[in-house]
């Protein structure tokens, strides 16, 4: 690995001032499961590695009923899964947190660092999609909140300017009657990178028979994560049956424009938007008819 | 030190039928177990010697390129860096082909493969070395080495190898067309052949034949250690290596070929090897590291791997195409069967074809049959030995086509292998008559077994379809070779066993319980200790599931010998004629006297002449082993993916020394072969880039994926060893990607005729199929 | 070469001081600065488990952390899991029930299997499967290692009382 500094921050303004400074140079330093990876393999030039772990702010994960989950952005994925409130509520959340690579991984790696890398087959962004999280981002001019739908722009890249600093991610409460559930396809069953992501929200009706509004997105289908927004637009007003399901999974895999690599191909990648965006739908249902 | 070659007296002296031993079978914990499991074993990179250097290696970034030049300058430049080696460090070889081990090396391929010479042939090739004070220097330096390459043009695949048009790889090959020098510049290094009876004939009697062609991908033994070398080379021009090796001596001799020095120049000390599977069997760092050691003013230097350098720069075996055809009259007997197997040797001739040629038909007798292998070079690396080299690949297709012949007869799959299963006296494929054996045991011990007379459990939803499969699996275990053993009483009654066969799963308590067995001792009273080459006479590698036969040998003997010279000693010590010194079961004894083995060793105490015996041994024996194996898979139509719901895995495994580390042997193959089956592959681009060289991408199973494996051991004593030990460690990966493909077939009708059967594979299988 | 740092830490109890460069990765200042080489590399990637430690209570992989981040924590190894006297009951179970071959990878199964049972005692194949995901073996089948863990959890479960 290239040599680097290592500066371990205290605040968000002191981060962001050495952002500011080095600009591509600088990355922040979290979980480090991808950085280090990408350093080490020569694929990532680093010339100063800023460390957030000290700050408290992005290290805080704070759930209330009202105003939803607060997810700092250097807070690793054991702790949410960790955490039977959050748990409970947000299980479409935790199918992400508990996938990503192992639980050595889980005990490092955090839902910021897999925004800000930026891999179209993130496990977390699909879900955090359909669970309309917001991005909060610090920067020298302040505070700007951010879709986590808008966060990624193309494979490694980010809307973050120079200067700027995930702090944390927002998620609402959730509506009575919502579920939500995400679901990868992976040759092995742990310690893999997905195939195809997909992450289904839907909130019905009290009697749990119509589908008021729906959300899905995917992973790996495109050279970032892909909201599908007519996908569960098709969704709305409609029963949960599986003619509904069926047309927002075609609707899903019509928008999906995959390419072939090692981990798969276009044509499988294609069949697997369908297939996941069926099971995560009817997943997610199956949550929001169970827990109201 | 003699070599005794195995005398018929020792198989007689020893009754192995109704005999109850006092170890063998027995479970007792191993003896190197302790510092395994507290960290404190030592393997190969974890030697730090003082003033150590940390060494790197270049790697070609191109799969087929001429090597026009190397600039070191910047390299050796830069503050820290003591020495850089490239092929003009490597004395030039003659093309000469050699006997090492289980294999034929040729000695200037294997130089080439160290440190590539005017070409680079596979992506990873070997092209440079640096020796620096830190890891980060040496990674800095190899980046600062400037190598001007002329790009050629790339074949990955037999497929492509084969054509006439097919870029040479290695202008001087010529086929070796049955025995025959070719004379046209050609990728094919042999083509060979065994051939038996009238097929013709044979396929006419058919009711129902088979022909399919399969295609297997490149796979790799994916031990969990990196390849790790440390050497000095010492002022006084003595060379000593650190390093995890499947046999010393073996390595100390490919080192010294490769550098062109007398084998006793060198010393190689054998750390704990962190699996090897066969890939540990061939040298890749050792002679670097002496170099670099040599140039940089004698100071140690260690080489140790990444994990992308062992995966592009190492031993992966071969892909392979292999067309099968097989027919069978309506009792399901065999008519004819006919095989034409093609085996990517990468970078350089050397394929196991040849071992597959034998292992596709031989768990059966077949009148009229016909295999043809052909060994072929491709710009991937060089292939090296992986636990029944070849086999899986072989008895995927074979079984496979046996398994469709059933189901068109309508027999059942392992009635048919009954039918057909080769019995002592039996004329095998290759040759050689069948001797006493168990296969059949194993296929009505499969037939018998709890999981066979199950039903299938129901799938675990809509969409999921569940199946079972069988196969049976051949391998020819390495009888041959030479160990060498050194057995020292002390006098508080503990017995030393100094050996060369290093131990990868368990040797050490293996050859411990055969000692304790023929002294009447306990395993614990046995203290085995793998040493360096200096330290004991040759010893062969630890491959071709000899260790436990060969090896055991020569410890059952030393214990004879051992036991003479108590009992010599006793009648000294009693003062009586030896030949009233009795020796049973731990008891020296004579009239009235009885000492047991302790008792005689304390009372001989220091002073007296230790007692020491020592034997080599090159044993002829014989000991094939089979297995049959049976799986119940589920498979998700939606996704194309198979789940292994349960497996079993049925073995003649002769005597079983420590039964769990036989079980462990069973499962661990099934693993493997497992892995192989469903997942595992070499994935390059149209360049010959290796795209998957990683652990992440590279997929071997996890815990997750796999269900516990029932192992069931048939005990049928091997005649030719003295405890009636079977080479048990290979076999076990031969017949897991059949029985896989079988139980996929049972599920949702299709049959694979790809490697791995990955969900993307089943996926398009199934639509084909459409 | 950069400069080089101090860092502080507890590991296997005892307060430690080592200098490192700062891009020099937990496992490589175990190994080759305080020499503990019990940890083992596999991939250096976070692939493989063979350089598992436990960090502050909770399971990582020493490739996949700095040195100078464990600043101030505590790090558990291999070497520090065992009693003064004897072997931790995983230990023990893994010899008897010969979960190990080569044993490359058994310091870090059994570093992951103590941060398993710390947190759950009495945990199911399947959730020792799921576990152990992260930890790769190639010799035994794991077979055998999910037995041993099982086995280790029921021991500690009886003595616990």
């Amino acid at each position: 690995m290239q040599a680097f500094e290592y500066i371990p921050s205290a605040t968000i303004e002191e981060a962001v001032t050495i952002l500011a400074k080095e600009g591509d140079q600088a990355r922040i330093l979290s979980g480090g499961t991808d950085l280090l990876v990408q350093m080490r393999e020569g694929r990532r030039r680093v010339s100063t590695v800023v460390d957030i772990k000290h700050i408290p702010e992005v290290n805080q994960l704070s759930y209330d009923p009202r105003k939803g989950l607060d997810i700092g952005a250097a807070v690793p994925c054991y702790r949410l899964y960790g955490d039977p409130a959050i748990c409970a509520v947000y299980p479409g959340l935790i199918d992400a947190a508990a996938l990503i690579g192992g639980v050595q991984i889980q005990g490092r790696a955090t839902l910021g660092g897999n925004l800000c890398n930026a891999s179209p087959a993130a496990d977390s962004i699909p879900a955090l999609i359909v669970l309309r999280a917001i991005c909060v981002i610090a920067g020298s001019a302040g505070r700007r909140e951010v879709p986590v739908e808008d966060f990624c722009t193309a494979p490694g890249r980010t809307v973050l300017q120079r200067g700027e600093l995930l702090v944390s991610l927002h998620l609402p409460p959730p509506l009575p009657n919502s579920g939500a559930a995400y679901l990868r396809f992976t040759p092995r069953n742990e310690m893999d990178i997905a195939v195809v992501g997909a992450g289904a929200s839907v909130i019905l009706d009290d009697g749990g028979k119509t589908i008021l509004s729906a959300r899905i997105a995917l992973g790996a289908v495109a050279p970032r994560p892909l909201f599908v927004p007519a996908a569960g637009q098709a969704l709305a007003g409609r029963q949960p049956s599986p003619e509904a399901i069926e047309e927002a999974a075609r609707i899903a895999q019509t928008a999906a424009t995959p390419i072939t690599d090692m981990r798969g191909s276009a044509a499988q990648r294609t069949h697997l938007s369908a297939v996941l965006t069926r099971r995560a739908l009817a997943k997610a249902i199956e949550r929001a008819q169970t827990r109201r | 030190m003699t070599t005794i070659e195995l005398e018929q007296s020792v198989v007689a002296d020893t009754p192995q039928t109704g005999k109850q031993y006092d170890v063998i079978g027995t479970r007792p914990i191993r003896h190197d177990g302790y510092d395994k499991v507290t960290g404190r074993a030592l393997y190969g990179a974890d030697i730090r010697l003082n003033d150590m250097l940390y060494g790197k290696v270049l790697r070609s970034p191109h799969a087929h390129a001429r090597i026009l030049s190397i600039d070191t300058s910047r390299a050796l430049a830069l503050p820290g860096v003591k020495a850089i080696v490239t092929t003009t460090d490597l004395p030039s070889l003659e093309s000469v082909v050699s006997r090492v081990g289980e294999g034929a090396v040729n000695w200037r391929y294997l130089s080439n493969n160290i440190l590539a010479n005017d070409k680079v042939l596979y992506h990873g090739h070997a092209v440079a070395a640096v020796a620096a004070t830190s890891m980060s220097i040496a990674e800095e330096a190899i980046s600062l080495i400037q190598v001007e390459y002329e790009l050629l043009p790339v074949v990955t695949t037999v497929q492509q190898a084969v054509q006439p048009d097919a870029p040479i790889l290695l202008e001087e090959l010529r086929t070796s067309e049955l025995g025959a020098k070719g004379e046209a510049m050609t990728n094919i290094a042999s083509h060979d052949q065994f051939l038996r009876g009238d097929l013709e004939r044979g396929f006419a009697e058919a009711t129902a034949i088979v022909e399919r062609e399969f295609i297997t991908s490149t796979v790799h033994q994916g031990y969990i250690e990196p390849h790790s070398a440390t050497a000095i080379w010492g002022t006084d021009g003595l060379i000593t290596i650190w390093t995890s090796t499947q046999g010393a001596h073996d390595a100390r001799r490919q080192a010294a070929e490769v550098l062109q020095l007398p084998v006793s120049r060198i010393k190689v000390v054998p750390m704990e090897i962190g699996g090897g599977f066969g890939g540990k069997t061939v040298i890749y760092l050792e002679p670097v590291a002496a170099l670099l050691s040599q140039k940089s003013g004698n100071r140690p230097v260690q080489l140790t791997m990444t994990r992308w350098d062992v995966l592009a720069g190492t031993g992966p075996t071969s892909g392979s195409v292999i067309k099968v055809k097989m027919g069978a009259d309506k009792k399901g007997r065999i008519t004819a069967a006919q095989a034409s197997l093609t085996y990517a040797a990468g970078a350089y001739p050397g394929s196991p074809v040849g071992a597959a040629m034998a292992v596709i038909f031989n768990p059966y007798n077949l009148e009229n049959v016909q295999v043809d292998g052909y060994d072929v070079v491709t710009n991937t690396p060089r292939a090296a030995a992986y636990r029944a080299p070849g086999g899986t690949n072989a008895a995927f297709a074979s079984e496979s086509v046996i398994d469709e012949l059933a189901s068109r007869l309508g027999i059942d799959p392992l009635q048919i292998r009954h039918i057909n299963g080769a019995k002592e006296g039996d004329r095998r494929v290759d040759g050689p008559l069948v001797r006493r054996i168990g296969y059949l045991e194993t296929v009505e011990k499969a037939q018998a077994s709890a999981h066979y007379q199950s039903p299938l459990p129901a799938p675990s939803s809509p969409g999921r379809k569940v199946g079972r499969g069988v196969a049976s699996g051949w391998w020819g275990n390495w009888p041959g070779g030479t160990s060498s053993v050194s057995v020292v009483v002390n006098n508080d009654g503990a017995v030393t066993l100094i050996e060369g066969s290093t131990d990868i799963g368990g040797s050490r308590v293996a050859m411990a319980m055969q000692l304790a067995e023929t002294l009447g001792l306990q395993a614990s009273d046995i203290k085995p200790l793998v040493v360096d080459t200096d330290s004991v006479g040759y010893n062969d590698v630890t491959a071709g599931s000899r260790t436990t036969y060969a090896t055991g040998i020569a410890v059952y003997k030393a214990g004879l010998r051992i036991i003479d010279l108590m009992r010599e000693r006793a009648a000294e010590f009693w003062d009586v004629d030896i030949s009233t010194v009795q020796f049973d079961n731990g008891v020296i004894s004579a009239r009235d006297r009885r000492l047991s083995f302790k008792e005689l060793a304390r009372s001989l105490g220091d002073g007296n002449g230790n007692i020491v015996a020592s034997v080599s041994i090159s044993p002829n024996g014989d000991g094939v082993a089979l297995a049959t194996h049976i799986v119940d898979v589920e498979v998700d139509t939606g996704t194309g993916k198979v789940q292994i719901l349960r497996y079993t895995a049925i073995q003649d495994v002769g005597t079983a020394i420590h039964p769990a580390y036989v079980e462990g042997q069973m499962q661990g193959g099934a693993a493997q072969g497992i892995g192989w089956a469903l997942n595992e592959e070499y994935v390059y681009d149209q360049q010959g880039h290796l795209l998957n060289g990683s652990m992440l991408d590279y997929r071997i199973p996890t815990a997750l994926d796999l269900p516990m494996i029932d192992a069931i051991m048939v005990e049928t004593p091997n005649p030719t060893h003295p405890f009636g030990v079977r080479g048990v460690g290979e076999v076990p990966i031969v017949p897991p990607a059949g029985a896989i493909a079988n139980a996929i077939h049972n599920a949702i009708g299709v049959r694979m005729e790809v490697l791995p059967m990955s969900p993307r594979r089943v996926l398009e299988a199934m639509w084909a199929q459409k | 070469m950069s400069q080089k740092q101090i860092v502080q830490a507890t590991i296997n109890g005892e307060p430690v001081e080592f200098l490192c460069e700062s891009r020099q990765s937990l496992l490589e200042v175990l190994r080759d600065v305080l020499r503990l080489t019990g940890t083992k590399e596999g991939c250096n990637n976070g692939n493989c488990g063979a350089c598992n430690v436990i960090l502050d209570g909770v399971l990582v992989n020493s490739c996949l952390v700095l040195a100078v981040e464990v600043q101030g924590h505590t790090v558990t190894t291999i070497e520090g899991i065992a009693p003064p006297k004897g072997l931790h009951p995983l230990q023990q179970k893994f010899l008897e029930h010969a979960a190990l071959q080569c044993g490359i990878c058994t310091p870090g199964f059994i570093v992951s299997a103590k941060a398993l049972l710390d947190q759950n005692p009495h945990p199911s194949e399947h959730e020792v499967r799921h576990w152990l995901a992260g930890n790769l073996c190639r010799c035994t089948g794991y077979d055998k290692i999910v037995r041993a863990v099982l086995d280790a959890a029921d021991v500690m479960s009886v003595e616990a009382r």
